[in-house]
């Protein structure tokens, strides 16, 4: 009964929970509320090439790690082939081989990644590869539009601008007609910015589009702009919103070499999902993990209602001792909470009342045959399955499917709730059963709707150690000696002798 | 608003509600392994026997089938007699026979029974359909209990009782309960019994009330409710302060009945007496508990503490001197 001990570790159980919870959403990422929602692009490289009958390796270039994504998984499926990952070069390699191989062949390489706009993947400003040189009449011409360009430029971003759109102007300008008979638009973009002593290359990057196939990489400019690169499209310019562009490959070697075949290329398909953020922050987690999610999913969904029951068993502990509602049973309230979960309310609600109504008439018939308590509930649970049997069968044929959830009702607890019921009716008098069964279907209700909650139910499972602080409220409220409200109102007759 | 009342005035007045009854009495003070002495009415009686505790006699004790079936030697001697289940509840399978007429037995409602409906009825008994878990039970013959006549126009059917609450041996606050119609006779304040509050020093009645309601007169005969003085308080208090020594439980509540010729006799007694008394009482018990938590005795003698109850320990002296 000492009370500082109690109240000590009362907080430090409620701390404790309340820590880890923390702990793991700083660690993990895991969101503290349901629904926030992220996008998941999973994107498939698929090679094909026609093998000469030997020995045949291909080697596809794997995107860098960029801003904006986040890479979660990735797999190299092909029968038959060894699959490595390559990681010496400037940019990883996915590497397959086999030792005889022929005909033609299909390699796939599917990576999983998450859009992340706040992510920034931090890079230091590249070498400036030496200048192409450009040859007599071409060097004229390059310094004659680059002289032309520079005064209206400010820096390497406005430049680059100017240029593409110089670039795609028409009618064109002379010396840029002659430049570009000799170069492409990327290449000669990317040429006149390194002879400007700008620090830009070109790359191939992949547009992502929901439910895409066979698309191609496509070429892009980056411009070093102080602290990070800028995406061009060589047609456009700069493109502000870089969300839906993956860069892929950044110069040398090339996205797909093939040796001992002959016709190769890649093509890509995507499907973007807007898996939640709690999808991701568990395929993040590490093998020695030991939270639920580690579980198989058909475990998860039985958790997902079990981590439900502490709550509900709150809810019951506070509509006991602090409202004071009378219940038939103590915890009955709380399974038939849990049965709801499956039903919807509705359904189970009119299901419970229909099939415990029947039960009790029927009970009242049993109780004139006196038979022992074991042998009576057992009479029971047949009673009970034969209505629900029935209600089942009845409402199914009558079109209304939500008659079948009533299955969902372990059927014990029914028999439970019918005998118990019962033994109040004869015991306590009709009134008394009314009350507690009214109150019990009070709280069972009740405890369904913060069972119910989606919040509840994902910090219930994606945070069990809040249960801890289920369990600090749960023993506090075991010590508490104050009026129930109820009893406000039974205690009225002392409001006379008050002043 | 009549219909609530704030906590702090409930305070003011020492109105002990069901939280602080389950956890600093009837936790505190009652040890587990002393309820089966109240709950099973066979221990209570051999208990109260042992100690001389004057309660209804025990005459006989079932609890084989075999023995049901040798059973009509022993009843054919006895004219008047009650059946009850030692783990009964809520007065079920009570059969009261208070009159012989040749084979027949009579009950006190004036219908007549054979033998072989209470031997129907002690099967049940053992079997268990009364008691509460269903388990199989002991049936108990025991003396009738003729009420005080001065009870006759107070109770329908059952017989009165008076409920004494006793904390750590001090008889605290007493009512008389009284069976209406719509509590079916029996002395069950939520079932619809009259509490009658007893001024714990005199015996005498403060006020009635049924459902939480106040009344003066009883709703059936009509006859007042006030001015009732129940006989020998003294001996009654000294009865129920007993039952705390037998037991060792802290905070019981006795249910004790006047019988016309043996005074006052111990019916049962209950670990978890209900709150009602207080509102039958017109007061809170919270102040008189806490003066007992509060006296410093040493292992008062049983004397001692009736003396100390019927000094009105715990008793507001201000609104005493206004009654």
């Amino acid at each position: 009964m000492r009370r500082w001990p109690f109240i000590l570790a009362v907080a430090l159980l409620f701390l404790t929970g309340l820590g880890i919870a923390t702990y793991r959403y700083l660690d993990t990422g895991m969101p503290p509320l349901p629904g926030q929602e992220r996008m998941v692009w999973q994107i498939e490289a698929r090679i094909t090439f026609s093998a000469n009958g030997d020995a045949a390796e291909a080697l596809l270039t794997l995107p860098p790690d960029q801003n904006g994504f986040e890479f979660l998984s990735e797999t190299g499926a092909s029968p038959g082939f060894g699959f490595a990952i390559d990681r010496a070069g400037p940019q990883r390699r996915a590497h397959w081989t086999k030792r005889t191989v022929e005909g033609s062949q299909t390699l796939f390489y599917k990576l999983d990644l998450v859009q992340d706009t706040g992510r920034r993947v931090v890079e230091d400003e590249p070498k400036r590869r030496r200048a192409v040189s450009f040859d007599g009449a071409y060097a004229t011409a390059a310094n004659e539009v680059l002289n032309a360009l520079r005064p209206k430029s400010a820096n390497a971003r406005s430049l680059a601008e100017q240029l593409i759109q110089e670039i795609n102007t028409d009618p064109l300008d002379q010396n840029m007609s002659l430049l570009l008979q000799r170069y492409s638009p990327v290449r000669l973009t990317g040429a006149l910015l390194s002879r400007a002593n700008v620090t830009a290359r070109t790359v191939k990057a992949l547009r992502l589009r929901d439910g895409r196939r066979r698309q191609r990489l496509r070429d892009y400019l980056q411009v070093w702009d102080n602290d990070g690169w800028l995406l061009f499209d060589p047609r456009r310019g700069l493109i502000e919103d870089t969300a839906n562009i993956l860069v892929w490959q950044t110069g040398n070697p090339a996205v797909l070499e093939v040796i001992g075949g002959t016709r190769s290329r890649v093509t890509f398909s995507m499907v973007s999902q807007t898996h939640s953020a709690l999808g991701l922050a568990r395929e993040r987690y590490n093998p020695f993990d030991l939270s639920l999610q580690s579980l198989p999913i058909a475990e998860q969904g039985m958790f997902k209602l079990i981590m439900t029951l502490p709550v509900g068993a709150l809810v019951v502990v506070f509509m006991r001792l602090f409202v004071g509602v009378p219940t038939s049973g103590t915890f009955m309230p709380v399974l038939i909470a849990l049965a709801f979960l499956q039903t919807e309310l509705l359904a189970g609600l009119i299901g419970l009342v229909l099939v415990v109504g029947a039960g009790l008439l029927l009970r009242f018939y049993l109780s004139a045959l006196n038979l022992l308590l074991v042998a009576r509930i057992a009479t029971i649970v047949v009673l009970v399955i034969a209505l629900v049997t029935v209600l089942a069968v009845v409402s199914y044929r009558l079109g209304l499917i939500s008659g079948l959830a009533i299955t969902f009702f372990p059927m014990v607890i029914l028999a439970w709730t019918v005998e118990r019921m019962s033994i109040l009716w004869e015991e306590e008098g009709p009134l008394e059963a009314l009350i507690q069964g009214a109150g019990s279907l009070l709280v069972a209700v009740l405890a369904y709707s913060v069972m119910n909650l989606a919040a509840v139910r994902h910090l219930a499972f994606n945070f069990p150690e809040l249960h801890l602080c289920v369990l600090a409220a749960i023993l506090l409220l075991g010590r508490y000696t104050g009026y129930r409200l109820l009893e406000l109102h039974r205690f009225t007759p002392f409001l006379k002798h008050s002043p | 608003m009549n219909w609530l009342i704030s906590p702090q005035a409930l305070r003011r007045q020492g109105v002990m509600g069901m939280n602080q009854r389950n956890l600093h009495f009837v936790g505190r003070y009652n040890p587990r392994q002393a309820y089966p002495l109240v709950d099973n009415k066979l221990r209570t009686k051999r208990l109260a026997e042992r100690a001389g505790i004057p309660m209804p006699a025990l005459i006989h004790e079932v609890s084989r089938q075999h023995q049901i079936e040798a059973i009509e030697p022993d009843l054919g001697q006895l004219d008047e007699f009650v059946i009850k289940p030692a783990h009964g509840s809520g007065g079920k399978g009570i059969l009261v026979i208070a009159s012989r007429d040749r084979d027949a037995f009579v009950k006190s409602s004036g219908e007549r029974v054979d033998l072989n409906h209470v031997k129907h009825l002690l099967t049940n008994i053992i079997s268990g359909l009364y008691s509460l878990g269903g388990r199989s039970d002991d049936a108990i013959i025991e003396s009738l209990v003729h009420t005080h006549p001065m009870f006759t126009n107070l109770s329908i059917d059952g017989v009165p009782d008076i409920r004494v609450i006793v904390f750590k041996g001090f008889p605290v606050m007493a009512m008389l309960r009284l069976g209406t119609h719509a509590s079916d006779g029996k002395a069950n304040l939520h079932q619809g019994a009259i509490g009658v509050g007893l001024d714990i020093q005199t015996g005498e009645s403060i006020g009635a009330v049924q459902r939480n309601r106040p009344l003066s007169e009883h709703p059936d005969t009509g006859e007042p409710l006030q001015g009732i003085t129940i006989p020998n308080w003294r001996d009654l208090l000294t009865l129920a302060a007993r039952c705390h020594d037998v037991t060792g439980l802290g905070y019981l509540g006795c249910d004790i009945v006047l019988d016309a010729d043996k005074g006052p006799l111990l019916l049962e007694m209950n670990a978890r007496p209900g709150l009602g008394i207080q509102i039958a009482n017109g007061n809170g018990l919270g102040e008189r508990l806490r003066a007992i938590e509060a006296l410093e005795l040493f292992a008062p003698g049983l004397e001692v503490r009736v003396d100390w109850a019927m000094g009105g320990i715990g008793l507001d002296q201000s609104r005493q001197a206004g009654r």
